[in-house]
């Protein structure tokens, strides 16, 4: 080797270094300035550790016997998950087929497809909540629609991902026995995305199991409505408990979906 | 050939092979639907009346109104900074947490501690753990960016450990061999490793946090979300649409940068 050998071991050359140091230096200064013009009360701050506290005190211990009031409550809101994520793969069907590059009858179609996805994507299901509602009136079927709504987009996406990448020879294969174009979609396209949009679907409900929870904040059903009520009396130990039951219930329901996936692949 | 004989007619082979697990199956479930659609009281006088409602929405909504300009502007910008730092928080705490949830460095006791933490940050939803901190704290932008870190720090901790657990031992030993300590054992042993995967998750949680910082306004823990949330009160629902775009906008624009730095990196 003609070049000598620094001492001393360095991963970068001083060119890389420079680079990296100039990165992490913007980094820093995007920090800065994201801590400096923050709107901050700071008494809030520095009185945080006291008043987390005071309010882990009122909220023990859980009422137990508020159990009665949940459970039923609890299965609605397990009702709204299956029921959306049910109703979105259903939906998402058709979207997925008409997005899918290998499927869609027309690009403008896709385009559509496209901006359906993207919206129901984008939108939290708790803004899909807050207009449902004022469609259906407060209730389930507010929750269930924002549900769907919000689902709808995230199945047809990861769908029509699947059918780009399907193997085109099974296809081929089926338009040469003389099949029809829905009988190629049956038996060339559907058998190869099918254990995707079961993995998914099951992922999603897992998913909504979660948020059904939260729906209720905007009137939408659920255990969230019972939530807000305990807090808006200031019922902490009510609160507590239904936290708890949350917490295993989407634990029970995280167990469940990891289990059928695995079964599954 | 099987024993079932050559049959004219190919048939598919059915999903769940036992015929009495599938009817099994086929029928709770049917049952299940029946009775959740049921449950759910869907009344189409209700739907009738909702109807018109519907209606008047969307033509309230319609044009969207940008007269609020500035403070649709500061709502954006406020949920920007709140994810920048909640994502800077929540990824140097996420070290030294996943280091202990790594079941290959850390020991026993110290494990068990950290997955819990994990599974609780990780449970619920960050709007529910922003009512309570909102509740414990009071209003604005600091509850929010606890949530966000908090929850972030699940995310970030669980698939960090999982990272850490799947790395090659050997180049760990052949550090240990030279004789460094532990803290050096990790910078040159394990850090260079994970280091990819840290810092494309590091811009995954940029963009999950922005997503979660325009909402969890709604309950009052700063950002765009109340914005939104006191338009649709008012029923100024053309306001409500340019803070909607305005918000969508912005998640796609950080999905965009997210997703071509992540492909960059790999």
């Amino acid at each position: 080797m003609t070049e000598i050998q620094p001492a001393i071991w360095k991963r970068f050359s001083k060119k890389q270094s420079l680079e990296r140091y100039g990165i992490e230096f913007v980094l820093l200064l995007i920090f800065i300035w994201a801590t400096q013009s923050v709107d901050i009360y700071w008494p809030f701050v520095t009185d945080a550790p006291a008043q987390a506290v005071d309010l882990l005190h009122r909220m023990t211990p859980p009422s137990v016997v508020f159990i009665k009031a949940i459970i039923p409550s609890m299965i609605e809101t397990i009702n709204i998950a299956t029921l959306s994520t049910i109703f979105a793969v259903i939906l998402s069907f058709p979207l997925a087929i008409l997005n899918a590059r290998n499927t869609t009858p027309h690009p403008i179609v896709q385009m559509v497809a496209r901006v359906i996805i993207v919206t129901s994507r984008s939108v939290n299901e708790l803004v899909w909540g807050l207009i449902f509602v004022v469609f259906f009136g407060p209730g389930v079927v507010a929750g269930v629609a924002a549900l769907t709504m919000r689902s709808l987009g995230f199945m047809a996406k990861l769908v029509s991902e699947s059918i780009e990448e399907i193997d085109h020879g099974q296809v081929e294969a089926m338009r040469a026995t003389g099949a029809n174009g829905a009988k190629v979609f049956i038996f060339g396209v559907l058998p190869q995305v099918m254990p995707i949009i079961i993995g998914t679907s099951i992922f999603r409900w897992d998913i909504n199991i979660r948020q059904s929870s939260v729906i209720g904040l905007v009137g939408a059903g659920g255990i969230g409505i019972l939530l807000t009520s305990s807090m808006n009396m200031f019922k902490w130990q009510n609160v507590s408990m239904i936290l708890i039951s949350i917490f295993v219930v989407v634990l029970a329901g995280e167990y469940v979906s990891a289990t059928v996936r695995k079964k599954l692949t | 050939m099987s024993d079932t004989g050559a049959s004219t007619v190919w048939k598919r082979d059915h999903f769940i092979k036992n015929p009495i697990l599938r009817w099994i199956v086929i029928l709770v479930g049917s049952a299940y639907l029946i009775y959740a659609i049921n449950d759910m009281n869907f009344n189409l006088d209700r739907m009738r009346t909702g109807w018109p409602r519907a209606v008047d929405f969307f033509q309230r909504m319609f044009p969207p109104d940008y007269s609020r300009w500035t403070m649709i502007y500061k709502g954006v910008f406020e949920s920007l900074q709140m994810a920048i730092i909640a994502t800077t928080v929540s990824i140097f705490l996420a070290i030294p947490l996943s280091l202990a949830a790594a079941a290959n460095i850390s020991v026993k006791f110290v494990y068990v501690i950290a997955r819990a933490f994990i599974v609780l940050a990780r449970s619920f939803p960050p709007i529910l753990v922003a009512i309570m901190f909102v509740k414990a704290f009071g209003f604005g932008p600091f509850p929010g960016i606890l949530t966000l870190s908090f929850t972030a720090l699940g995310f970030m901790g669980k698939l960090l450990a999982e990272a850490i657990e799947n790395i090659d031992k050997g180049q760990v030993e052949a550090v240990r061999a030279t004789g460094a300590n532990w803290f050096k054992v990790q910078l040159y042993g394990v850090a260079p490793q994970v280091l990819p995967r840290y810092v494309g998750l590091s811009i995954y949680l940029l963009d999950i946090n922005l997503r979660a910082s325009t909402i969890i306004g709604i309950v009052g823990a700063g950002g765009i979300g109340g914005a939104l949330f006191n338009a649709f009160h008012r029923y100024e629902y053309d306001t409500a649409l340019a803070i909607l775009i305005a918000i969508i906008v912005i998640v796609l624009v950080m999905e965009f940068i997210s997703s071509k730095v992540r492909s960059r990196l790999q």
